[in-house]
């Protein structure tokens, strides 16, 4: 039963890194919190879904479905992702944060609704990519190997791949002199609009992707969306906003405590992770990974 | 002033007399007015520059607290359900209060979402207490000592709850214009600055959050009482969205705002229930984005003529 829980806990962590880890980035440079992230994630799922399923019914090899995953969060965060940022939030940067809050909202619930109308409300199953990787046995245990290694995988390649993005490239530190002094980065050249708009498009394909991996693991109803951003939210502002590492160890963390719920206390597995966000605020308003005034990114 | 005089005036009277042309329209409009308390309530905090996407939890709470006292017998009479289930509430703003004061924008709605959350799984999930999504019965109770058959009674808590409305909007816009209510505002322009002066940003921040923890708690009384049934989806975050959006929709520059925004709520929700029941979230978004960007100051700046940037950038 805890190992169980822990190989569930870590499937569950990596899912969830990926989306906050989105949330946190377009945070730390953009300074919104983006309330539609979660719907990022959902349309993610549901065009993977989508794609998979039609992958198996044109009867195409089924190791076409991962490239697939990958293209449909690419797809998705470029095309629903970028259309958001240049309509909507260019115009309201800078101001009020709350105004901020109520526009994402907005889009949010836009969202949700354009989801059902084009994906419909009943449940998608799409676990082809799953089922074709097959099983491991750890410890006795018979576990996908999909969950096991596949998604911490990904979720370490994320993590590594960002880092090394921000720290190493060219544009990856273009991002994170906008972040720091717009005005000074600005002036040096670089096109802060198109930062703003290539890290949103980052933020919204890393929710997209964990989306389309998830998608193979659950059956994919309406209202995930909401679920997930309210728990992304809780991972980011766990480890501090704009932390990109802390947001795997909160998200490692939050998974496990979730997973942990589910055997052993399974009515209340919906409230841990808003009981360890509640805690961790309530001692460290911070975050776990951030000094009061830090750096972000 | 004068202005918004007049418009909260007219508002009262044409909320008083549409029950005597068309008697359907009562349970609704007490909705509206419901919501618009709850409204009123994110108004107040909106002042300070401060959003909650939970206040469902004070809603649901009083709501909640109206269908156990019924349930217990312990009060079978409406007026005294009203005041003890919206004290009830504000005993909890205060608790939540105590410590989510020290939090602002993002955290602070967060919090007060996460908190509201806990609450809706807690209502759902212990069912041989709260009867889980299926939520409670709440009996008809008797008003001011008398029993009445089902239009009576809709009809006296409808000008009950109006009649409660106008007190709490007469005591919101009052405490606005006090010294309490300027240094709310001063909240969202130079918290620093209101330090400075040596007023404690908290206190004044609590303050607030009561005030409106109990206007939410009032509202959800009122809605236990009219529909009879209480179910965890008072407590969930589309409801607690709900009343940002009425409050956003109907402006936070007077406090007749939250009600106009409560009865065009209802309105759109009537059609969008006709014209598009899939997709009428997405509509109120589109109208959300709409305001934001084009009447900031919502309709009670378009209705006052007021062309301050008070609602919105």
């Amino acid at each position: 039963m805890l190992l169980l829980a822990a190989l569930d806990g870590l499937a569950y962590g990596s899912l969830i890194f990926l989306v906050a880890v989105g949330l946190s980035l377009i945070f730390g440079v953009l300074g919104i919190i983006n309330v539609a992230h979660g719907s990022f994630y959902a349309i993610g799922a549901y065009v993977a879904a989508a794609g998979v399923l039609a992958i198996g019914a044109m009867g195409l090899p089924a190791w076409l479905a991962f490239p697939f995953l990958l293209v449909a969060a690419a797809l998705v965060g470029t095309v629903v992702g970028g259309l958001v940022e240049i309509v909507l939030l260019r115009r309201v940067y800078g101001k009020e944060e709350v105004l901020q809050l109520i526009v994402t909202f907005a889009v949010f619930m836009i969202l949700e609704d354009a989801q059902k109308v084009v994906f419909g409300v009943q449940p998608y199953f799409a676990n082809a990519p799953m089922n074709w990787l097959g099983t491991v046995e750890v410890f006795g245990i018979f576990y996908t190997k999909y969950q096991l290694i596949l998604m911490p995988l990904v979720a370490l390649a994320v993590l590594v791949g960002l880092r090394f993005f921000l720290r190493r490239t060219r544009f990856g530190r273009a991002i994170v002199a906008v972040t720091q002094d717009r005005e000074a980065a600005t002036a040096m050249g670089i096109d802060a609009a198109r930062v703003y708009l290539i890290t949103f498009i980052i933020g919204a394909s890393l929710a997209a992707l964990g989306g389309a991996l998830a998608s193979a693991t659950t059956s994919l109803t309406p209202g995930i969306g909401a679920g997930t951003l309210v728990l992304s939210f809780a991972v980011a502002a766990t480890a501090g906003l704009g932390r990109i590492e802390g947001a795997a160890v909160a998200a490692l963390l939050i998974g496990l405590g979730r997973s942990a719920a589910v055997y052993f206390a399974p009515e209340f597995d919906v409230l841990i992770p808003y009981l360890i966000m509640m805690v961790v605020l309530l001692v460290r308003p911070q975050g776990l990974f951030s000094t009061v005034q830090t750096r972000k990114v | 002033m004068v202005r918004q005089l007049v418009l909260g005036a007219a508002l009262l009277v044409a909320l008083a007399l549409f029950p005597l042309f068309s008697p359907w329209s009562t349970v609704i409009l007490t909705v509206a007015l419901c919501e618009g308390l709850a409204a009123l309530g994110i108004m107040v905090l909106l002042r300070a520059g401060q959003v909650s996407f939970g206040h469902g939890l004070f809603f649901s709470f009083s709501a909640y607290a109206v269908a156990f006292m019924a349930a217990a017998k312990l009060g079978h009479e409406a007026l005294i359900l009203i005041p003890v289930a919206t004290a009830a509430s504000g005993l909890l703003a205060a608790i939540v209060g105590l410590f989510i004061v020290r939090y602002r924008a993002i955290f602070f709605g967060m919090l007060n979402l996460a908190i509201s959350m806990v609450f809706f799984s807690l209502l759902e999930k212990l069912f041989s207490i709260t009867g889980g999504a299926d939520g409670k019965r709440v009996p008809r109770p008797t008003l001011a000592g008398m029993e009445f058959g089902r239009e009576q009674f809709e009809l006296w808590i409808f000008y009950i709850t109006l009649g409660l409305c106008l007190v709490a909007a007469l005591f919101v816009a009052r405490y606005l214009a006090s010294p309490g209510g300027k240094a709310l505002e001063a909240i969202k322009s130079n918290e620093t600055r209101l330090e400075y002066l040596g007023v404690s940003p908290r206190k004044v921040l609590f303050g607030a959050y009561l005030l409106s923890g109990l206007l939410a708690g009032l509202g959800g009384a009122v809605i236990a009482l009219v529909s009879g049934h209480v179910t965890p989806e008072l407590a969930y975050w589309v409801r607690s969205g709900e009343f940002v959006f009425i409050a956003i929709l109907g402006g936070i520059g007077g406090v007749a705002g939250p009600f106009l925004g409560a009865l065009m709520f209802q309105i759109i929700r009537g059609y969008a229930a006709v014209y598009a029941p899939e997709t009428w979230h997405a509509v109120l978004g589109v109208m959300l984005l709409a305001i934001i960007f084009f009447a900031p100051a919502g309709l009670y700046g378009i209705a006052t003529g007021s062309r301050r940037k008070e609602g919105g950038r």
